[in-house]
């Protein structure tokens, strides 16, 4: 990066003798960290109002003297301008860089500042980490050793606070460890649009509570235990399931909505445990729904596809792909893809239809309700994706009804069908008999039960890919989790598909499909999987900018007031 | 010669026969500033208050009128009055004497002030334990509405201001002016953090807000009477005007006492008769429970005009802002608790921390733990379980309470624990080694 210039708007900000170049109100803590130094704090999240109430952040805090009669800046001998330092320390969240600000973080005073928090924070607080649930998360633990004085003075008997209080339906409150950082009221308010927690009683006897007759239960509460920063509050579905730092985190996407909210997954030994947000500021800030942390259950459901099937009866993958490819060579066949396969998954089974006698492959809408949050109308993560592969070129439709047509007046003869049960796209059982159908997918629907080939395939928790999120911004998942032994990877199932088909060779890598992909795609031209940004990297989406897409916005926190500066002498 | 009190807002109030009705006022000339107000420039009537050098009346001292000047009048939001009528700080009970005694005092003074700073809606926040004082303020308002005093066109100038009466739920954290504010948003009071927000800019409802003690308000009418020359004249210069002085504990006459210019000793003494009999006063808490304390015996270095030093006691110290402040102390809200030769001065502490402990308003981890902390030390010191370093502690915890907080609040527990200790240090090392092997608490109190 070049050297930022005088011109730029950006100021200068001394931190602990360092010049620090930021822009003019950026908060202290963000500035400070940009330099590389730690102001510790529990109530500051930078997606928040800020409340100032944890006291961690404490900093002593400079600003360049002016005469008061001349207005002129005071110097030292030396010409440099003179610090006056403000007698007491101030929160650093709550102080906004300016001009020729100075603030020490590890003077004297600001380490008996934090010396002293951390033994009020952990005077009622239990020290029972090796059983707390935030153990390895916990920041209390982390700025005890860093910045406590390392024993208590406390001898005093430890307040008693409710154990166990069941916030919501997914959320449970230890009260005893809760710091009052007010960060999951403040989520409530200005994030979830749901006002319902606050503080009850005073002194060192306050407690979080929801209101009277009110629970914590909207789609966005289990944020409010992502940001808590000790061990108060904790998901209902996680808690003392595993430690965290036994467990892989691997890079995902939430594939509930086109929003495609940036997740991490959180596994052990092939088992996924939870799901948390990944802070991406273009896409979901740091927040994800509920609603998409349970998803990983469907690895393990009961009507999950173990192994191949043909005519219900388990087959190998050699066995199930000869038949699929007899059946797909032996009539007119009519393809229908998923807004939820991946976008190199999209492209194979563009190359397989058009193979297949050149129609184009239709997609399934999912169109529900959306909350202007981070759950959109559309529920398929990738029609953007089957737009940018070339898979489709309109929009998909709620009832397939012409496919229905077609069936029933005998144009086609075979299915192929991936991921998608067709008897909720508006086809009838009976529809579905008439017809050979080869289905890919993961879990046992009505449409698998009637097909004549089941090829098992894997989850997105268990694969690589990528989709494009309603902002066509192309965003890759990883694998997480090894899929049961009897699924395969829908690119190399499309793929041998395809060999077999065209009789010629057929990309089943990822990378073979994106050399392929980034040459046929214009949109896609010099990427590769390889050179997605881990936050994503938005496409140009132009062509399709006239379709009459579903979704409405995405959230992203806007601070209710803005900043007033101080009044002179105040 | 014994001084006498210097009766400005206390004056009709304490006359026999003089009742809280508009009459009784209105016989002395009441609402006749109001008059001569709406007939002023705003502005003139902001320079005269000014020029008073009227100083806040609630515990900090800000001069008012300076106040006044911070308030935003450019961002064409409307600005509000505010009455911080949420006495309570251990010791002072100086406004419920003014909105008992002589309501339309407050009223006036607030209409006044809220037609000097265009101010067309005024509250007057009192705190819960005084319904008596909210019931009479209510009847006022109502017969000051009556009367074309409050409300619309007022004295039939068409300057408009409603005023009303909202009861706080009681909470100490309510008489902080963010506090207040949010209390009256409906919102837990929880103080604001300052900067940016200070309420001359962004105060009620995000408009610009003034918030001023009963005090301070009633005075406003006196300073429009007199001129704010003449006003000057009471007392000394940068402490102009009067101030009720809350006198309890063990003094032969306890009460409130309107001064001006005098000492500490001729309040003590002349007006509050000195120690009971018997006994010999021990220390002063000058002005509310929070201030820091002084040792009667205690002496201070000053400085004459001509740059030469002398030493005086406490009872030389002059009674206002800054006399008490240059003996250590602030003269806080003016409530001054005495404390005589009897007074167990661990007690004094274990007592007031139980108070700081229970009023903090639990934003702050600081002043949250730390108060309750201090409650548990001092009272384990008054029962028979101190132990050694204890003070040390104590007077080390309460130094990270203090300025680390949103409010000055934090202060109300570190001052008293650390001028305490620094004091009496050695009185409360051997009570607490005699707590440790003697009588249990309950009766060591008795036989006092």
């Amino acid at each position: 990066m070049s050297e930022p210039t005088k011109d730029d708007g950006l100021i200068s900000v001394n931190i602990d003798g360092v010049d620090v170049r930021c822009r003019p109100g950026d908060n202290i803590v963000e500035v400070a960290a940009s330099a590389g130094c730690e102001i510790p704090h529990y109530c500051y999240h930078p997606k928040l109002s800020i409340s100032g109430n944890c006291r961690m952040c404490l900093v002593e805090m400079g600003l360049p003297g002016k005469d008061r009669a001349t207005g002129k800046n005071l110097t030292n001998p030396d010409g440099s301008p003179l610090i006056q330092w403000f007698p007491g320390p101030a929160i650093g969240c709550g102080t906004k860089a300016a001009p020729g600000m100075h603030i020490r973080t590890k003077s004297e005073m600001v380490t008996k500042c934090r010396e002293g928090v951390m033994e009020f924070l952990l005077l009622n607080h239990p020290l029972d980490c090796p059983i707390c649930d935030q153990a390895g998360e916990c920041r209390l633990q982390e700025f005890s050793t860093h910045y406590g004085r390392g024993y208590s003075r406390f001898l005093e008997e430890k307040n008693v606070k409710p154990k166990r209080t069941v916030l919501g339906p997914r959320v449970i409150l230890d009260d005893e460890r809760c710091i009052l950082c007010s960060r999951c009221i403040r989520f409530s308010r200005e994030i979830a649009k749901d006002d319902v927690l606050g503080f009850t009683d005073r002194g060192s006897y306050s407690t979080l509570t929801c209101y009277p007759g009110r629970q914590l239960e909207n789609n966005y509460s289990l944020n409010t235990v992502d940001i808590c920063p000790v061990g108060a509050l904790t998901s209902t579905d996680f808690r003392f399931k595993m430690r965290v730092w036994f467990l892989k985190q691997t890079p995902s996407i939430d594939t509930e909505t086109s929003v495609g909210c940036n997740t991490e997954v959180w596994s052990r030994e092939g088992k996924i445990y939870r799901i948390t947000p990944r802070r991406n500021d273009e896409v979901n800030d740091t927040w994800m729904p509920d609603s998409g942390r349970v998803l990983y259950k469907q690895v393990e459901a009961g009507n999950r596809l173990q192994q191949s099937l043909v005519r219900g009866q388990t087959a190998a993958l050699d066995e199930a792909l000869r038949e699929a490819t007899a059946l797909l060579k032996n009539g007119p066949v009519a393809v229908v893809g998923s807004g939820r396969s991946s976008v190199e998954e999209q492209f194979l089974l563009a190359k397989l239809a058009a193979a297949l006698g050149g129609a184009k492959a239709q997609l399934v809408s999912r169109v529900g309700e959306g909350d202007d949050l981070l759950v959109s109308k559309d529920k398929n993560p990738n029609v953007r994706g089957a737009l940018v592969s070339g898979l489709i070129d309109a929009l998909p439709e709620a009832k397939l009804d012409g496919l229905a047509a077609s069936i029933d007046s005998g144009k086609v003869k075979t299915l192929l069908v991936v991921g998608e049960d067709l008897t909720l796209a508006g086809l009838s059982e009976a529809q579905l008999a008439k017809v050979a159908i080869v289905y890919i997918g993961t879990h046992l629907d009505a449409t698998a039960a009637k097909a004549a080939v089941v090829v098992a395939g894997l989850t997105v928790f268990e694969k690589f890919g990528s989709f494009v999120n309603q902002q066509f911004r192309l965003q890759k998942f990883q694998k997480a989790v090894p899929g049961p032994a009897g699924a395969t990877d829908d690119l190399v199932v499309l793929a041998s598909l395809l060999a077999n088909v065209s009789g010629s060779q057929a990309p089943s890598t990822l990378e073979s499909v994106w050399t392929a992909m980034s040459a046929e795609r214009p949109v896609l031209a010099g990427l590769s999987y390889a050179r997605i940004q881990a936050t994503g990297t938005l496409l140009d989406g132009a062509a399709w900018s006239g379709l009459p897409f579903v979704e409405t916005k995405t959230l992203h926190f806007e601070p209710a007031a803005k900043p007033v500066l101080a009044v002179a002498g105040a | 010669m014994p001084v006498s009190e210097t009766k400005l807002l206390m004056k009709y109030a304490d006359e026999p026969g003089y009742t809280p009705g508009i009459e009784s006022y209105l016989a002395v000339g009441g609402y006749e500033m109001l008059k001569k107000a709406v007939g002023m420039k705003p502005e003139d009537i902001r320079g005269e208050v000014k020029a008073s050098g009227l100083r806040g009346r609630g515990g900090a001292g800000f001069p008012c009128g300076v106040k006044w000047d911070l308030v935003d009048r450019k961002s064409g939001k409307p600005i509000y009055l505010i009455c911080n009528c949420d006495e309570s700080e251990p010791g002072t009970f100086k406004d419920r004497q003014l909105v008992h005694k002589d309501p339309h005092q407050l009223i006036e003074g607030m209409m006044i002030s809220a037609f000097a700073n265009d101010v067309k809606f005024a509250v007057i926040y009192i705190r819960e334990e005084m319904p008596k004082g909210a019931k009479i303020l209510d009847a006022a308002i109502d017969e000051a509405r009556a009367r074309g005093f409050v409300g619309s066109n007022i004295c039939g100038t068409g300057f408009s201001c409603e005023l009303i009466v909202h009861r706080g739920a009681g909470a100490y954290i309510c008489g902080e002016e963010t506090g207040l504010i949010e209390s009256l948003e409906g919102k837990r009071a929880y103080p604001r953090i300052k900067p940016p927000y200070f309420p001359a800019v962004l105060g009620l409802y995000n408009c610009p807000t003034i918030v001023n003690n009963v005090e301070t308000l009633c005075n406003v009418v006196h300073i429009l009477r007199m001129g704010a020359a003449e006003y000057c004249k009471i007392g000394r210069p940068n402490n102009t005007g009067t101030r009720l002085w809350c006198v309890s504990g063990h003094v032969q006459r306890p009460g409130y006492y309107e001064v001006a210019g005098i000492t500490m000793g001729q309040l003590l003494y002349d007006l509050c008769g000195g120690p009971l009999p018997g006994r010999s006063f021990k220390a002063i808490v000058p002005g509310g429970g929070s201030m820091k304390i002084l040792r009667y015996d205690e002496k201070f270095k000053g400085k004459k005009p001509d740059g030469a030093a002398y030493e005086y006691g406490v009872d030389d110290i002059p009674l206002d802002f800054d006399g008490v402040a240059a003996a250590g102390s602030m003269s806080g809200s003016a409530g001054m608790m005495v404390m005589d030769d009897s007074v167990d001065i661990l007690e004094a502490l274990a007592n007031l921390m139980q108070f700081y402990a229970h009023e903090s308003c639990g934003q702050c981890t600081p002043c949250r733990e730390g108060s309750q902390w201090a409650r548990k030390i001092t009272a384990r010191m008054c029962s028979s379980n101190a132990k050694p370093g204890d003070l040390d502690t104590l007077y080390d915890m309460a130094g990270n309470i203090g300025g680390r907080t949103v409010c000055p609040m934090g202060f109300s527990t570190t001052w008293p624990v650390q001028s305490y200790i620094d004091k009496f240090r050695d009185e409360i090392e051997a009570k607490a080694r005699d707590n440790r092997c003697g009588m249990p608490r309950e009766a060591r109190l008795i036989q006092k």
